[in-house]
């Protein structure tokens, strides 16, 4: 029997990377999927952000599982388009349990040079998106009447402060807020609420040229390999690795959505292989 | 396949309550088990001491279990027995991989009647035990290429619940080791953590009758001990999963992290 047989687990930005591993996790152990995905580019982001093959392979994935998956493009941003999206995976799968706000993008700047779009639409995507996403939800869980579990993506940033990104550092902190006050507004329903902390994780959010530049500025841009890079990444961390698979991320998703942590809420749980500590 | 197929692990306080049931729950996934406790009168404290016959009765359901387990006597605050345990253990199974710092006391009196040899016991058993068994068995888990170590701290490791002066500052205090031995033992893929329990139903959680006069006479500081999940006490099953989860590869790269169980306790 898997830990999360006969659950339904809503997950934002299930194309590819962390959100897709979350989903294929959650589904190995028995969850059916509603997942959403932008699907499409925002202008202030630099790297290629998910496209709509990269949810068909998703749900490839998770039907290969045998489990059910109901898949749409949406954009956190717009709340309309994401209770669309929850309400329609609920009228097929039956029932909510599980929230996975994961959607998120990374864009660098120094705080006081900021672009005044490339700082509203990370606010918009990484922090009003998440509100948006537990906001189409908790209905949905609410009237299941069997208490549910909410995990928000923050980031060793919700935790504390890195150069050249003031603005992922703030949406990433706010995440924490929105925890901490869901959890005691939904607690009396036994709707747990906790944050992932992960460190750098190995998805197309930060290998890409963008934010290797971010990490070797001092390399000449052809020398910024992947191996070249990753001593580099590895210094954040206590732990000698340069960076945790989506799997790490998704593990520890799975525990706080099961009934193992059933009274868990409130918690902010770093996959971070010791950076905070640092 | 078992979470911890094939892994050895080492439990403290193992003859009943949390101790057992991590026992237990880590040899149902796979684990053989090396099981410690003092089994034996324990001064001052109000709850009823561990006994022999608790330690063979995890030691039965542990091979119900088709685990093996090796349980001895011992007081984590005599080094030379628990170095004698841990290294019998890991001659017979031949690797140690998961440490379970789990042994502890607990007395409840205000701050006028913590007494030296209160004191005492709790530092020595809930501090200087832990150390013990982190540091004695810390260079079987870098012979074995790595592990897991958890450590039980409490909802009053991180926040000042009332009546608990001594029992507070040792489990703050295992956050500290928790800190620095995670800091040192990285570069071993040596993982270490803690967990942060509210009130748990065992032996030693089912002695809050010394409480009620003393919130009586102190209503404001009753509100600390309030869950925000609205439940009263969690079950040692609770703690032994998030202690399963842990010492799992599921977390091999966390690392350092205050993981609390405490159904929002210390966010009141």
């Amino acid at each position: 029997m898997g830990r999360l047989e006969g659950k339904v687990a809503f997950v934002t930005g299930a194309a590819r990377g962390q959100g897709r591993s979350h989903a294929l996790r959650m589904a190995q152990e028995g969850a059916d999927i509603i997942a959403i995905d932008i699907e499409g580019q925002i202008d202030s982001v630099p790297y290629a952000m998910s496209r709509p093959d990269d949810m068909q392979e998703t749900v490839r994935q998770i039907e290969a599982l045998d489990r059910r998956i109901v898949a749409q493009q949406a954009d956190v941003r717009d709340f309309d388009a994401v209770k669309q999206a929850v309400d329609a995976g609920v009228a097929e799968l039956g029932r909510l349990d599980i929230v996975s706000a994961n959607a998120g993008i990374f864009t660098e700047g120094r705080a006081d040079e900021l672009p005044e779009q490339t700082w509203q639409d990370m606010i918009d995507v990484n922090l009003t998106g998440v509100w948006h996403t537990v906001k189409a939800a908790i209905p949905h869980i609410r009237a299941g009447g069997r208490g549910g579990s909410i995990i928000l993506t923050s980031s060793t940033a919700g935790l504390m402060g890195f150069e050249n990104f003031a603005h992922y550092v703030a949406a990433k902190h706010g995440v924490v807020g929105l925890m901490r006050t869901l959890a005691l507004e939904l607690g009396p329903e036994f709707i747990r609420v906790n944050t992932v902390h992960p460190t750098s994780v190995n998805t197309d959010m930060i290998q890409n040229d963008m934010t290797y530049g971010l990490f070797a500025p001092d390399l000449p841009k052809e020398e910024r390999t992947k191996d070249a890079l990753a001593p580099r990444f590895q210094g954040m961390n206590i732990l000698p690795i340069p960076w945790v698979e989506p799997v790490d991320i998704s593990n520890a998703v799975v525990f706080l959505a099961s009934d193992e942590a059933r009274y868990i809420t409130g918690i902010q749980l770093p996959v971070d292989a010791g950076a905070t500590t640092k | 396949m078992g979470r911890v197929e094939g892994k050895v692990a080492l439990v403290t306080g193992a003859a009943r309550g949390q101790g057992r049931s991590h026992a237990i729950r880590l040899a149902q996934e796979g684990a053989d088990i090396i099981a410690v406790d003092i089994a034996d009168h324990i001064p001052l404290v109000e709850y009823p001491s561990p006994t022999q016959e608790d330690l063979d009765e995890t030691v039965r359901q542990v091979e119900a279990l088709d685990r093996r387990i090796l349980a001895r006597k011992a007081d984590v605050r005599d080094r030379e027995a628990l170095a004698a345990v841990i290294d019998e253990g890991v001659a017979e199974f031949g690797h140690l991989d998961i440490v379970v710092g789990n042994a502890g006391v607990c007395t409840i009196q205000d701050w006028e009647h913590v007494t030296p040899e209160i004191w005492d016991l709790t530092i020595s058993t809930n501090l200087y035990g832990v150390f013990n068994t982190v540091q004695l068995s810390a260079r079987h888990l870098i012979e074995a290429g790595g592990g897991s170590i958890v450590l039980t701290s409490s909802a009053a490791g991180i926040k000042g619940l009332p009546f608990l002066v001594p029992y507070v500052a040792s489990k703050h205090g295992v956050v500290g080791l928790m800190r620095a031995f995670a800091t040192e033992l990285a570069e071993y893929n040596i993982r270490v953590n803690t967990i942060h329990p509210t009130g748990v139903d065992t032996p030693m959680g089912g002695m809050a009758s010394s409480y009620p006069p003393l919130l009586e006479a102190h209503p404001k500081l009753g509100a600390m001990l309030q869950n925000m999940l609205p439940i009263e006490i969690t079950q040692p099953i609770d703690q032994s999963n998030a202690v399963l989860f842990l010492a799992s590869d599921e977390a091999r790269y966390i690392t350092s992290t205050e993981l609390t169980v405490d159904a929002g306790n210390t966010q009141f």
